[in-house]
Order: C-alpha cells, then sequence, then structure tokens
C-alpha cells in the first residue's frame, strides 16, 4: 500500500531534468549533507580530544577555550545538532520530494532553513569556548541562539507540511510520519526546556524560568526525548526510506510500521525522568518512567525487526553490498542500545549504572552504532543519486566500515569496564564496614579504560574523514566528467 | 470505525494525531510537579525560619562561573540515598536544597566527586589550590588546572540585574521594604539583609573581604566567588536537628 510510494519513486528524478525548473529542488540536500559532513569531522575530532583529556588531563594546557568543561558542549551541540541535525535535513528535504513526488515548497525559505540552522549551531560552538552555556545538558545554547532556532524550526514545519500538503501521491509515505514527528516534538521541547528571563536585552546571560525539581524534570523530560525524537525518531524516517531502497523491496510490514509509530511517538515522551531516579523528585514520577521505558522496548524492537526483515530474500546483500552492511548494522545497533536503555532504567541497576561512564557508552552505542551509522549508509546511497554519479571507491566503504564497527566495539567495550567498575568500587565495602575505595581510587582505575576509549574515537574519526575523501572525490569525477562532456559537445 | 488510511491521506490529522500522542507524558509526569505542594519539602530551622535561602551576591557569581566552566559536566550535585553514598557524601539531597537553584545543577555523570556537600569539608585554602592545580593535592586526579581564576577580577558590575532577573523568576531577593519585611519574617533579619539587591554590591565586598577565600585580601578574583559557592553546597540544612521520616514522607 504506502511502498507503492518508495517503489514508484524508483524510476522518477534520477534523471537530470533539463527543464527551467529541475523536477526536485536537489541543492539544498547536497549543501545540508556536505554540512553534515563538516559538523560530523569537528564534533568527532573534538569529541576524540575531550577523550583524550580525560586520558591525559595535561591535553587541557592550561588553557580555558579548550578544558574539558567548555569543549564539551561543543561535541555534543557539533554531532547532535551538526552532524545530525544536517544529516536529517537533508535526508528529510529528500525523502519528502522523493515519496510525495513533488518540488519542495519555498526554496528561499529552505536555504534561510540552511544558513540559520547552521549559523546557531556555529555561534552556540563558539559560545561555548568563550563560556557562554545555559549550564543545561544538550540545551546549551543561551537565549539568542534559541530564538533563532525557534525562528528556523517554524520555517522548516511550514516547508515541510506544505510540501505534504502538494504532493502527487495520495498516500504520505511512513518515513514522513516519523520526520514530522520529530519536527513537531522537536519544537515542543526545545520552546519548554529554554524558558529563560534574558539579564539584558543585550547581554548574553539568562537564568531559567523553572528551578530546582521541576527545572531538572523539564530538563530531562527534554534531554531524553532529543535521544527519542532527534536521534531515534526522525533517523528511523531515514530509514523506512533508505533501507527498503537500498534493499530494492518494500518495507516488511506495514502494519508494523503503523504500530512502531504510534507506541513510540506516544510512549517516548514518559520515560525522561529515568535520568532522575533516586534523586530529589517525587518517586511516583521515576517509577511511571522506569514503567514505560520497559514498555518502550516493544515498539523499538518492532521497528528493527521491521527494518531488518525488509531484507529479507535479499540476505545476500549483506555479502555484497557494503551499504547493507552499514544499514543492518546500524539496526543491530538500535536494537542492542533499545535493550540496555530500559535494562538500564531499572531502579536497581540504575543505582549502579547512573552517574559512571556505562551512561555515557550506552549514548554512544546509540549515537555511534545507530544514528551515525545509519547515516553513513544513507549518504553513500543518496550522495551519489544527488549528483547523478556513482561512488568513487566500493572498496574504501568497506574500509570506512571496518573502521566505524571496530571504533564502536572498542569504545563500548571500554565504558562498560570503566562504568560497570567504577559502579562496583564505589558500592564496595570492607569486612568491617567502611567503604572499600576512596573516589580517586576510581579514578586511578578508570585509566586504562579511558585510553582505550579515546583510541576507539581515533578509529571512528578516521572512518569520516575516509567517507568524506570518498564524497569529495565522487563529486569531483563528477565534475570532470561534466566538463569533458561539454568539452566535447562544443568541439 | 476510522480507519489509518484517513491519516495516511491527510497531512492535518496526521499532524494533529500526532501532537496528542506527543503531548500526553509531559503533561501528566512534568506538570504536576509544579501543582503538587510536597514535590519540595519546607525546611525549616528551629526559630521556625527557612532553612534554605537564596545565595548571596557572591555565592551567586560564583555559581555563574561554576556553570560557565561546565563544572556540571563532571560533577553532580544530587546525593542519592544509598549506604556508600552516606559515608562519601552525607545525607541524600533534599528537593528544598536546590530551590534557587536557576538552572539545577544536580549532573549526570560523576568523572569526579560529588559537590552537593563540599561545603566546609575543606579549608578555602585547599579549594584554592586545588582549582588552580588539582595534581598538587590529589596527585591521580584529572581534572583540567583553572589559574585564571586567580588571575581574573570578577565582574561584579551587573550583579543588581542579575538578582533583580534571579527575583523575576522567583527568587525572593528584595527591592522595597515591603519584600524586605517579608524576607524578615521567612529567613530572619541577618539573611534578609543579604538577600537586598539595593545593598548587593556592599554585601558583595564585605563577604569577600571577610571570608579572604582566594587568600588574597588586595583582589576581589573568581577565585572568591567561586570558593565562596562551594563552601555553602549543603550547608544551609543541619541534618541534626531534623528527624529522618520528616523528609522519607516526601518521596
Amino acid at each position: 500500500m504506502a511502498n507503492s510510494a518508495v517503489m514508484g519513486s524508483a524510476t522518477a528524478g534520477t534523471s537530470v531534468s533539463s527543464g527551467a525548473i529541475e523536477q526536485y529542488n536537489y541543492d539544498i540536500v547536497k549543501k545540508f549533507a556536505l554540512m553534515a559532513l563538516f559538523w560530523g569531522i569537528a564534533g568527532m575530532t573534538a569529541g576524540t580530544y575531550i577523550a583524550s583529556e580525560l586520558a591525559w588531563p595535561f591535553l587541557n594546557f592550561d588553557i580555558a577555550q579548550i578544558t574539558f568543561g567548555r569543549l564539551r558542549p561543543l561535541h555534543t551541540s557539533g554531532v547532535i545538532f551538526g552532524f545530525g541535525g544536517n544529516a536529517l535535513f537533508a535526508t528529510s528535504y529528500y525523502i519528502v520530494q522523493r515519496t510525495c513526488q513533488t518540488r519542495l515548497w519555498g526554496s528561499g525559505l529552505a536555504n534561510f532553513t540552511f544558513w540559520g540552522w547552521n549559523a546557531a549551531i556555529a555561534i552556540a560552538g563558539v559560545g561555548y569556548l568563550l563560556g557562554i552555556t545555559q549550564g543545561r545538558e544538550y540545551a546549551e545554547p543561551e537565549w539568542y541562539v534559541d530564538l533563532l532556532i525557534t525562528v528556523v524550526w517554524v520555517a522548516y514545519f511550514l516547508i515541510y507540511t506544505m510540501t505534504l500538503l502538494k504532493r502527487n501521491q495520495p498516500h504520505i509515505y511512513v518515513a514522513n510520519w516519523f520526520f514530522m514527528s520529530f519536527i513537531l516534538a522537536t519544537a515542543l521541547l526545545h520552546i519548554f526546556n529554554n524558558l529563560a528571563v534574558p539579564v539584558s536585552f543585550l547581554g548574553i546571560k539568562s537564568y531559567s524560568l523553572f528551578s530546582g525539581a521541576q527545572d531538572a524534570m523539564t530538563q530531562w523530560w527534554y534531554g531524553h526525548n532529543a535521544v527519542g525524537f532527534f536521534l531515534t525518531a526522525a533517523f528511523l524516517g531515514m530509514m523506512y526510506y533508505f533501507v527498503p531502497k537500498q534493499a530494492g523491496r518494500p518495507v516488511y510490514s506495514y502494519r508494523l510500521s503503523i504500530i512502531h509509530f504510534w507506541a513510540l511517538s506516544f510512549m517516548y515522551m514518559w520515560v525522561g525522568t529515568h535520568h532522575l531516579h533516586w534523586t530529589a523528585i517525587p518517586d511516583w514520577t521515576s517509577t511511571l518512567a522506569a514503567t514505560f521505558s520497559i514498555m518502550l522496548l516493544m515498539p523499538s524492537w518492532g521497528g528493527m525487526i521491521n527494518g531488518i526483515m525488509t531484507l529479507s530474500g535479499a540476505w545476500d546483500k549483506l555479502r555484497s553490498d557494503p551499504i547493507m552492511m552499514f544499514l543492518i548494522t546500524s539496526l543491530s545497533f538500535y536494537g542492542m542500545s533499545t535493550f540496555e536503555g530500559p535494562m538500564m532504567s531499572l531502579k536497581s541497576v540504575n543505582a549502579l549504572s547512573h552517574y559512571t561512564d556505562w551512561t555515557v557508552g550506552h549514548v554512544h552505542s546509540g549515537a555511534l552504532g545507530w544514528v551515525a551509522m545509519v547515516t553513513f549508509g544513507s549518504f553513500y546511497h543518496l550522495i551519489p543519486k544527488l549528483w547523478n554519479t556513482t561512488i568513487y571507491s566500493v572498496k574504501l566503504i568497506y574500509v570506512h566500515f571496518f573502521l566505524a564497527t571496530i571504533g564502536i566495539l572498542l569504545y563500548i567495550t571500554a565504558l562498560w569496564v570503566s562504568g560497570i567498575g567504577q559502579g562496583l568500587m564505589l558500592r564496595a565495602f570492607d569486612e568491617y564496614g567502611n567503604l572499600a575505595y576512596s573516589f580517586i581510587e576510581t579514578v586511578a582505575f578508570m585509566h586504562g579504560p579511558l585510553v582505550a576509549r579515546a583510541v576507539a574515537g581515533i578509529f571512528f574519526v578516521a572512518g569520516i574523514l575516509l567517507m568524506t575523501y570518498n564524497v569529495w572525490m565522487t563529486i569531483a569525477k563528477r565534475e570532470t566528467l561534466r566538463s569533458t562532456a561539454t568539452s566535447a559537445a562544443k568541439a | 470505525m476510522m480507519k489509518h488510511e484517513s491519516i495516511e491521506t491527510n497531512a492535518a490529522l496526521l499532524i494533529i494525531f500526532t501532537l496528542v500522542a506527543i503531548s500526553i507524558g509531559g503533561l501528566v509526569e512534568v506538570v504536576p510537579l509544579f501543582y503538587i505542594e510536597g514535590t519540595v519539602e519546607d525546611v525549616k530551622n528551629a526559630d521556625g525560619k527557612d532553612a534554605v535561602r537564596p545565595y548571596t551576591p557572591l555565592e551567586q557569581l560564583g555559581r555563574d562561573i561554576y556553570t560557565r566552566e561546565g563544572c556540571y559536566l563532571c560533577h553532580s550535585q544530587m546525593i542519592r540515598p544509598f549506604r556508600d553514598e552516606a559515608l562519601r557524601y552525607g545525607h541524600y539531597s533534599l528537593a528544598a536544597e536546590s530551590q534557587y537553584d536557576h538552572p539545577f545543577q544536580w549532573g549526570s555523570k560523576r568523572t569526579g566527586p560529588d559537590l552537593a556537600r563540599v561545603g566546609g569539608k575543606y579549608s578555602s585554602a585547599w579549594h584554592v589550590k586545588h582549582l588552580t592545580a588539582p595534581r598538587s593535592v590529589v596527585p591521580e586526579s584529572i581534572m583540567p588546572n583553572y589559574p585564571w581564576l586567580n588571575e581574573n577580577d570578577l565582574d561584579t558590575g551587573d550583579i543588581a540585574a542579575k538578582m533583580a532577573t534571579l527575583k523575576a523568576v522567583g527568587v525572593p531577593y528584595s527591592l522595597t521594604k515591603i519584600e524586605y519585611d517579608a524576607n524578615v519574617e521567612k529567613f530572619g533579619e541577618s539573611v534578609a539583609k543579604k538577600l537586598d539587591i539595593n545593598m548587593a554590591e556592599k554585601n558583595l565586598m564585605e563577604q569577600a573581604k571577610l571570608g579572604n577565600y582566594d587568600g588574597n585580601p588586595d583582589k576581589l578574583s573568581e577565585m572568591d566567588a567561586l570558593v565562596a559557592y562551594l563552601q555553602v553546597l549543603g550547608t544551609m540544612v543541619d541534618f541534626s536537628k531534623h528527624d529522618e521520616a520528616e523528609f522519607v514522607k516526601f518521596r
């Protein structure tokens, strides 16, 4: 049913139109895609650097701007909003055009979303280095950047909705549901979590509207749903288009995608409080959040199964197609981390895991394993399509795949050791009932795993650098072909 | 019965139903906390005054430096009700203790130890040495050095504006006589004086001079403010004066 949209559009739009207006606005997709790679390199390099600072603290060099506390928001904003955000703009603008078989509404406004979004990240990023921050995790940008983001987001919503409205397909394809859910939820979260009063209208400093326990609840309602909608729902939209496309088969189960979508959209909003287990918030909120976290396993795995089973009948592609390897591996990591997450949201497990590197490792198995891998796979499919050519080197995709996979496995294993180890040490008692370890002894213990984690980061960064080279050569090859073709035509 | 197809073929319906689906969780879980009275405990001293007070001007500027440097990314300020945490850090944190924190700084990661009750645990001289060069006092530490806290003069210019802003978001600093009197009633006279925005500059200088937190009486540095903030953390409630059952009912 809904799959007809994907299969139907397989032939349309691949040939470059010679008319005055091209059938699809690919220009905006290209810009966002390249920018995603730029922020990916910047954000992941920053991540590897701060990981190294934890292993070798001399790397802070007594320079305020590059201390861990100021660089860390640059890493998180860079990868989430820079890499992830630009990748989502690129793929959602591409998918909505292809599945609605219509050109993107509002080219000027789409350009505004590109410049506005990236300006916001750049301004916020420079600000972090100067110590300008709201002091809220993943919502560090100050009030003026938040306003800019809000305006960009309204424009994004408008473009998306208007394009849906002028579609030439009766059905709205499932990928678009996920993107719409992501756009709406992000708007809601961003606005409520960033309510603040500036000290002066020309100044940079503001104070949050809420305080203490209520502020904590609002922040983690935001924080976890940034994961749920920004880093999950939207990337599922990406998955629901590129996995069937690359496999050349329709989505495994149409019904499952409906259940997956509504259950995920409904349940995610309940679970944020599992970040606040055992803290000074009422117990009932924490229990409710844990319950919904466990239930969330079902739609999450429903989605994973729907994605992986789409390949049924074409399993050989797992051997022969490196893009498929990226996509299916990303779904496997999605399944792994959506099992680990509910487990960590159990109060008894959380008592050990909270405040430790286990959480950081968990986030990265989602962020690197799921988000980055599904993006890489989708981009390897998308970029040759955008430039109407083939990829420069398939071999390099294989190399990238193995660099990334080794990097992730090393990363999460190192942080399991560091996190679970520290958690156990902190709660250990000696035979007299005294604490067995001081805090600093746990810090000394973590040195080894933290070194391994930094090395893992280098693997992952090497992978995206290789990808960027491959993309660069793909575009360069295309340009050379085009100019030879023109000169040949002239002759 | 309505078919799912009608949502798939109508963008407006899709948007409305999605909005409904994503709104319920927050409405049920987050919104009530603003209205339920027991969310924040009402902790009183023996004299009937509020135990937890807003930060003094110097402490608030110290807190701003704490957020500026991103301390919350490695240090929590939220002790959980476990035996090991009680031995290591002290009594578990109450919601009341961070009720004037805009924004909250509970944190989510302990790369370093919890700081919710660090106040009074070390001397100010130790803090200065530790912040300037952590490994000079704790050899295995992986914390960055913060030498510029000693070098930078504390910017006190906008303290009144900052307090007025915090007042606008609900912190009971006083501007008028009526507000001042209300604070005397709530916190007692000596605390109320420190919360008077009109006296902010003077109070700030006085506390810095008296406390001499950075060990350099001739200079009002960022170190002064940050150490003043660290030294007040977790010290406002005297748990020896309270019955444990008093707090349990709020959880």
